[in-house]
């Protein structure tokens, strides 16, 4: 169905790690809580997904994982650990959830056949599958990112259930109470039991459609993080850390041109973030980035998946936007970026996913490569249609056009536009700072 | 499991498309029941008349209440629906992807409430 590279080394240091502790047996208790522990955090979403499978049920599972997880700190410390970790916390964790099932049909009867089910279905060996078990983290994913769930579920439910995240961790990240983001994962695991929404790998012709959700769900993440969309900070780094380790997670199961291109789109716009913001806190334009401080590792690993993203049939808009990100990249300063490529890369954008926002985005390209009066031609081309007017940056992008023209009331009355528009707070700063220059 | 699948159709659009194309809408509505009754997947659908042979019906502290209507506001008007049985929502989906009636309105799809006790057919 799907290649999966590089599932086999994980398997061979597992088993590495395993014999190492078995044959130690001078190995302390101490040592073995400690392996379980780091167990907990490298493999307790892996033996999730595949609970999920077993078990079909959300919270089944998730109990399970925990009771799995008891029961090794209980046993591995005097038993010592066992050859297939993995394995044995999925036959550990099905036999606990079955068994707990079949003492409580003392009080629902229904309980009891289900575990019945659950134990024909399942046999005690199918867990640990080696195939199986990878399309698991998959199947998860696409669970979480169905499109019959609302965006803002998909994306509590992929940190809570695909990143492990606590509630806690995701609600404060988010900007919301954990009270509301504990709802909103109740409702989803509601919805995906009631609805029926299958754990399963979409079918080939439903592939693209359905990788396009799980990309916008990991994007989303990704944004949040570094440009956050309201608050006090700019960005919140945690966030698109865990959307970049879900990009290499995605890319290790599913090595499709677009998901290259978004792991490369969200490398690329990292490598900037330490320059992104000065010493206090306020936003520093791309052109006017250190780029000393530019992470060079993230750049370089960037462009090599652009290059080989580029190198595919069809050349989705992840894979634009991270060649754009990276014709920026390899520029000195601003003045030496090749801008021609640049617009040229818009145009191709434009096609694939006509918008506004790319058309602003591609109107500064012109700005930088024909000079300001072709930009602003084009900026007031979009507003003219009625688009973007309710947009913060089409008028800060339309002040800074005026503001190099020497039309410095257009620019006054521009900036002050986009002030009222603009909910966050160094972006308000940063506006409030132009629009005090220009006095 | 059970899903209905609820077809809103764009009355409009249809008009525009022309009665050639609303003829080979319904050919190939009935098509897709074929299919998915070969498949054991169909448990019935139908076409409904226009929303203008609609009544409703309301009973209120004993009193009933027979009134024309509802004439909705809405662009799309519930037309037709389908009740098929599959494994899971990805299969209702390509179902009512299927449908022809989509290319223009929508189809709405909701899983079936098994309530105990009905008679079976």
């Amino acid at each position: 169905m799907v290649n999966r590279p590089g599932h086999r080394p994980q398997l061979q240091f597992l088993s590495r790690l395993a014999k190492r502790w078995t044959m130690s047996t001078s190995a302390s208790a101490i040592d073995v809580r400690s392996a379980v522990g780091e167990f907990y955090r490298t493999e307790s979403r892996r033996v999730f997904a595949t609970l999920v499978r077993l078990l079909g049920d959300f919270d089944l599972a998730e109990e399970a994982v925990h009771d799995a997880f008891a029961a090794a700190l209980k046993q591995w410390p005097t038993e010592g650990v066992p050859e297939n970790p993995r394995a044995w916390l999925v036959s550990a964790g099905r036999f606990k959830a079955i068994d707990g099932m079949r003492r409580r049909a003392r009080f629902d009867a229904s309980l009891g056949e289900l575990a019945e089910r659950i134990e024909a279905r399942t046999s005690a060996s199918g867990g640990a599958d080696l195939d199986l078990v990878e399309d698991d983290r998959l199947r998860l994913i696409f669970t979480c990112c169905h499109p019959a769930l609302a965006p803002e579920h998909q994306v509590a439910l992929t940190l809570r259930e695909v990143c492990g995240l606590t509630t806690e961790a995701i609600a404060s990240a988010f900007l919301v109470t954990p009270a509301t983001l504990a709802q909103r994962i109740v409702r989803a695991k509601a919805k995906i039991r009631d609805a029926g929404i299958p754990y399963q790998v979409p079918s080939r012709e439903e592939l693209p459609d359905r990788i396009e959700t799980v990309l916008q769900v990991v994007y989303l993440v990704f944004n949040e993080g570094y440009s956050a969309s309201s608050g006090d900070a700019l960005t919140r780094p945690d966030l698109s850390r865990e959307a970049i380790r879900l990009g290499r997670l995605l890319l290790e199961l599913l090595p499709e041109s677009e998901v290259i291109g978004l792991l490369a789109l969200m490398l690329l716009h990292e490598s900037r973030r330490a320059a992104r913001t000065s010493a206090t806190g306020e936003i520093v334009l791309l052109d006017d980035q250190d780029r000393s401080l530019w992470n060079r590792e993230q750049i370089a690993e960037g462009e090599s998946l652009v290059e080989r993203a580029m190198a595919s049939a069809d050349v989705g808009p992840y894979v634009i936007q991270a060649a754009i990100a990276a014709v920026h990249a390899s520029a000195e300063n601003a003045k030496a970026t090749d801008w021609a490529q640049i617009v040229s890369l818009y145009d191709l954008l434009t096609r694939v996913v006509p918008s506004p926002v790319v058309e602003l985005n591609r109107a500064v390209a012109v700005a930088m490569r024909d000079g300001p009066t072709a930009g602003l031609s084009a900026i007031d081309a979009i507003l003219d249609r009625g688009e973007l007017v309710d947009y913060h940056l089409a008028h800060a992008a339309r002040a800074d056009l005026c503001r190099r023209l020497g039309r410095t009331a257009d620019a006054r009355n521009a900036y002050k536009q986009a002030l009222s528009l603009a909910r966050q707070e160094p972006e308000r700063r940063f506006l409030e700072g132009r629009l005090a220059e220009l006095a | 499991m059970r899903y209905m699948l609820l077809c809103y159709d764009n009355e409009q659009a249809w008009k525009q498309a022309g009665a050639a194309a609303l003829e080979d809408g319904m050919k190939e509505a009935i098509a897709l029941t074929h299919d998915l009754d070969a498949k054991g997947q169909y448990v019935a659908a139908a076409p409904l008349q226009p929303p203008n042979t609609a009544v409703s019906v309301r009973v209120r502290n004993g009193k009933q209440s027979v009134t024309d209507g509802p004439f909705a506001e809405t662009r799309e008007v519930l037309g037709g629906y389908y009740i098929v049985d599959v494994a899971n929502l990805d299969e209702a989906i390509q179902i009512a992807e299927r449908h022809p009636g989509a290319r223009y309105g929508a189809v709405e799809i909701r899983p079936i409430l098994e309530l105990p006790g009905l008679p079976k057919k």
